[in-house]
């Protein structure tokens, strides 16, 4: 396993590493700088709901926020009833369950917590989350895990157009549909699809990988197919697995990356590959 | 951005009234310049050769300026009157719900289009709509102002649409607010979230084949497009499939006739609608919150796909 220091010797981590997988245990005191300065220390035992009914979302998001000052490491939002931006810029660990739909922005710009939704989510859910899990149980609106840069974002049922543009790392996963223009622009990352894709899928993709498991409407401007290897199968077999969906649809996946003929990241120098990503 | 709702009961009425104000009033961070309602009742009183229309003299903005503009809305009033009953319209009750907007019922037996180009002929009055069940009221403010002025609360019928404009395109006055009646057929009415890039083209194609326009707002072209289509004697789902070939921008539009209610998605979808459905219930709105407004329960909702064409009857 590479260590951190390795691959970013004398730069301080203000995030999460993307492509580089490590243990904060072998950090030591580097680790510290893997979490953000007035994080909360929070106990996932201790339990507090907040009833959203006739809260705006600036207050749900403040008491959220109140709670984990004072060590609550569970909380459910029960009447969320599809209210904007809920549950948005959480840099903390925390496990975040929300009873019932979120509207539009919901759990933006979060960079740790692992949130479930019951319901149903609306445009931009999980919008540049940076780690962490999130996992809608219904439908999500369209640019699902718009600018994902890491962690897993799942959605049970169908999604809108634009799931994944921009992504520039971790995983989406659909249960169901996804619309048009999926992975638009995206740059790092998978989008794994289950059901059917709309047209202009992948559109110019810089890189990253597409799996889709039903009819592809057409793809965009350099996506191309690819054959799918056993690596993929296994690995796909194992996310699905962890989100409890079906496995069996990772062997009969269909895979996308980019064509690179329009933009890639090859004819970059390396500094400028940094200001792109 | 606006915000546009939509909402049909299959099979019984509801108080609509009440329902699309919630809905609107839900959505007016999305639109606060001004508010619309086209609602489907007994405007015509259940037959009888009855219509109701709607109708404005003045803008609201109008009646702060100038020292003649209450004896001027008089005599529009007064030549409205006087020019349906040359053409043979019989009122048979009139409301006035504001100084400068008015509620007939009235019978008649003509063509619609004569009678309303003549109306429309006087200067400053303008029918925002004319049917036997749609009632077109739209005005500046938010939906509980207008529902409240309007007496709106208690509405009964099957199906409405509605809409809260953030102007953009054009002037923040009664004219350029939605819904477009779909001049001069019967019952018809529009409300769109979006921008159409072929706006001039499409409009002086529609002119150049007799339509008016009443603004320079571009969701009146699609309420217009959809007349010239139904004129021409096409069915109105038709009529829509084609609008999302021929209409180029980026749009979603929900459209009424007495007995129907429809949405289409530009092939982007780039504008948002969510949909609930149900066997005897259909809510749409821009945002889940509208549809929530009117629903105590927990709901299943979805969006419609980029050049999606949908149409429910009452």
């Amino acid at each position: 396993m590479a260590k951190l220091s390795d691959n970013f010797a004398g730069e301080r981590l203000g995030g999460r590493g993307q492509q580089v997988f490590f243990d904060a245990a072998d950090l030591g005191d580097a680790g510290a700088a893997l979490t953000y300065p007035g994080a909360f220390a929070v106990d996932f035992n201790r339990h507090a709901e907040v009833d959203a009914a006739a809260m705006d979302a600036r207050a749900v998001n403040i008491r959220i926020r109140e709670l984990m000052a004072d060590g609550v490491g569970a909380i459910t939002v029960a009447n969320p009833g599809a209210k904007h931006s809920l549950g948005v810029g959480i840099l903390n660990r925390l496990n975040l369950a929300f009873a019932g739909s979120l509207g539009y922005f919901g759990c933006g710009l979060n960079d740790g917590p692992n949130v479930t939704v019951s319901g149903r989510v609306g445009w931009s859910f999980a919008e540049n989350m940076m780690a962490g899990t999130a996992v809608v149980e219904k439908n999500a609106g369209s640019t699902f895990g718009a600018a994902l840069r890491g962690g897993d974002l799942v959605c049970k049922g169908d999604a809108g157009g634009r799931t994944g543009i921009d992504m520039k790392g971790g995983t989406i996963i659909i249960g169901g549909r996804t619309g048009a223009f999926s992975g638009f622009m995206m740059q790092r990352g998978r989008l794994v699809v289950l059901g059917d894709a709309g047209k202009n899928l992948g559109d110019s993709m810089y890189d990253g990988v597409i799996y889709v498991g039903g009819k592809v409407a057409g793809l965009g401007v350099d996506c191309v197919a690819t054959d799918m290897t056993d690596a993929d199968v296994e690995w796909l077999a194992r996310k699905l697995a962890i989100y409890n969906m079906d496995t069996a649809a990772a062997a009969n996946m269909q895979k996308f990356t980019s064509g690179k003929q329009l933009w890639n990241y090859d004819n970059l120098e390396p500094a400028e590959k940094k200001l792109v990503l | 951005m606006c915000g546009i709702a939509g909402l049909i009961h299959r099979g019984n009425k509801s108080d609509i009234g009440a329902e699309l104000t919630a809905m609107l009033q839900a959505l007016k961070h999305r639109g606060p310049d001004s508010t619309g309602f086209a609602l489907y009742g007994d405007g015509g009183d259940g037959g009888g050769g009855r219509y109701v229309m709607r109708f404005k003299v003045a803008e609201q903005e109008d009646i702060s300026k100038g020292f003649h503009i209450h004896e001027q809305m008089r005599r529009r009033r007064e030549t409205v009157d006087a020019r349906m009953a040359e053409r043979g319209a019989a009122v048979v009750s009139a409301e006035q719900a504001t100084e400068y907007a008015f509620r007939y019922v009235f019978t008649y037996d003509g063509e619609m289009k004569p009678l309303a180009d003549y109306i429309e002929d006087i200067d400053g009055a303008e029918i925002l709509s004319i049917g036997r069940s749609l009632e077109l009221v739209k005005d500046l403010g938010d939906a509980g102002e207008i529902a409240g002025q309007y007496g709106l609360t208690g509405f009964t019928g099957t199906h409405a649409i509605g809409h809260t404009r953030m102007a953009t395109e054009s002037d923040v006055d009664i004219r350029s607010a939605h819904p477009y009646w779909a001049y001069p057929f019967n019952d018809i009415a529009l409300v769109h979230n979006g921008q159409l890039t072929n706006y001039w083209n499409s409009r002086r194609a529609l002119e150049r084949r007799g339509h008016r326009f009443m603004s320079n707002c571009d969701s009146e072209l699609i309420a217009v497009y959809l007349a010239d289509a139904l004129h021409r004697g096409g069915d109105l789902e038709e009529a829509m499939h084609r609008s999302v070939g021929e209409l180029d921008g980026v749009f979603t539009y929900v459209v009424a006739t007495g007995d129907k209610l429809g949405m289409a998605k530009d092939e982007m979808a780039a504008k948002p609608m969510v949909l609930y459905e149900s066997d005897d219930f259909v809510a749409l709105a821009s945002e889940e919150v509208a549809i929530r407004s009117i629903f105590p329960r927990e709901i299943e909702t979805s969006d419609p796909y980029e050049g999606e064409v949908r149409v429910w009857q009452s």
